[in-house]
């Protein structure tokens, strides 16, 4: 399994954002990118998920199995946002991306164990703390496989406990086989990856 | 996909859905009307079948510009179109089209009825009015969703939507209001405009989210 990016570039609205990136991650692989505001780190993660068109190059997704054939069906996605509906409970709202995504993983009261939400379930979404709610949305990656996560400032709003958790989890992702891209200012307490610093090209 | 329908219909009747702002809007345009023209109960009878569709197909306007707008403010609309190779992203919207038209548009087909006796109506032309109704109005929501699509990123779309779309209505309006009259007024036919109007929501059925579908698609930043 072969997640392979070759001459990036990406814009918006008109204008380039960054061009040349390319990385090739296996099985087991992460690549952390950082930079500074503006350098095009959320706008790459949205290029590799199909969001936004790219201008230039090639993205790939070599699968072992037939379960994935594109990019996009192979990826998670944790943005800015969380994706949840404030109305509807956490376990409402991670049934139906457990229904909708499919390859169900987890069982949704195991996930939200996993996150330390266990028995807040039947609240609604719009009653948790940022925090909480950042972290029902990191429940969303484990009630469905998906072999590459792409991560958008996955912990901001995560306190330090829940930190090391995520951490954890990602580990355990990564171990399993999995591929992480991570967008983020902060480190992220994984081990052995891969860095991309993005804006380097317009500093020089 | 049934997930997705249960989750939409949950979400339009719960709190802040704006399932009941459709059918007040209605009732409140009904209930004018008669106040506006005057007591002669028989031109109220003649007006009615046209008074319903219209306060109908405004009032199923009303609650458009949230279709899309709230999966895109919440992230939801990322992982929708991220899902596309699961879901076609056409169907998806046509889901979720037929969960809106279930939580807002489907009460005022219910209501229409008893907004018919404001109106004067016969018996049969109430009837006709909520029959053409049921079948006409989720064209009006299958439009609505492309031009829903086209202005999911604008803030403030609500009423850019109603200019995009009612163009587009008013062959369902016509077709609509001329089987409600058929089924009252002797020479007039009743079945072939019906079924104009029932190939008219079917045809609109597959444009609207196809369309709908590929606004979202290049609307996505």
């Amino acid at each position: 399994m072969r997640l392979i990016a070759e001459n990036l570039s990406g814009e918006r609205g008109g204008e380039a954002v960054f061009d040349g990136i390319g990385f090739v991650l296996a099985d087991g692989e992460a690549l952390v990118v950082t930079g500074p505001n503006g350098s095009g780190k959320s706008t790459l993660l949205r290029v590799i998920a199909g969001l936004l068109p790219h201008s230039h190059g090639r993205i790939a997704f070599e699968g072992d199995s037939e379960d994935f054939p594109t990019v996009a069906s192979a990826c998670h996605y944790l943005g800015h946002q969380n994706a949840m509906k404030a109305a509807l409970t956490v376990q409402e709202n991670l049934q139906f991306w457990r229904d909708f995504s499919g390859n169900g993983r987890l069982g949704i009261s195991d996930a939200l164990e996993e996150v330390g939400l266990g028995g807040l379930g039947h609240l609604p979404f719009g009653y948790l703390s940022t925090g909480q709610k950042r972290r029902a949305a990191i429940a969303k990656l484990l009630i469905s496989h998906r072999p590459v996560w792409l991560l958008d400032e996955p912990t901001s709003g995560l306190d330090k406990a829940s930190d090391a958790r995520f951490a954890a989890l990602m580990q355990d992702h990564c171990a399993a086989g999995g591929i992480i891209i991570a967008a983020t200012h902060l480190p992220l307490g994984l081990e052995g990856v891969k860095t991309l610093e993005m804006g380097r090209v317009h500093a020089l | 996909m049934l997930a997705l329908y249960l989750r939409d219909l949950r979400m339009g009747v719960r709190a802040g859905g704006g399932a009941l702002t459709g059918v007040l809007f209605f009732l409140a345009v009904i209930v004018t009307i008669p106040f506006g023209v005057g007591p002669d109960l028989n031109l109220l009878a003649r007006i009615g079948p046209a008074i319903l569709w219209i306060g109908a197909l405004l009032a199923s306007l009303l609650g458009l510009d949230r279709l899309f707008q709230a999966d895109r403010e919440d992230g939801s609309l990322d992982l929708l179109v991220l899902n596309a190779d699961r879901h076609m992203l056409a169907l998806t919207v046509f889901v979720k089209c037929l969960a809106h038209w279930t939580a807002s548009v489907l009460p005022l087909v219910i209501a229409a009825p008893l907004l018919g006796l404001f109106m004067n109506m016969s018996p049969l032309g109430i009837g006709a009015a909520a029959l053409t109704l049921l079948v006409g109005t989720p064209a009006i929501v299958f439009i609505g969703a492309a031009g829903a699509a086209v202005t999911v990123a604008l803030p403030r779309g609500g009423l850019l939507i109603s200019v995009l779309v009612l163009p587009l209505v008013i062959p369902v309006l016509i077709f609509g209001v001329t089987a409600a009259y058929g089924a009252v007024n002797d020479p007039d036919p009743f079945t072939p405009p019906f079924m104009i109007l029932c190939a008219l929501t079917m045809f609109l059925a597959v444009i609207g989210p196809l369309a709908a579908a590929v606004a979202l698609r290049s609307g996505t930043d």
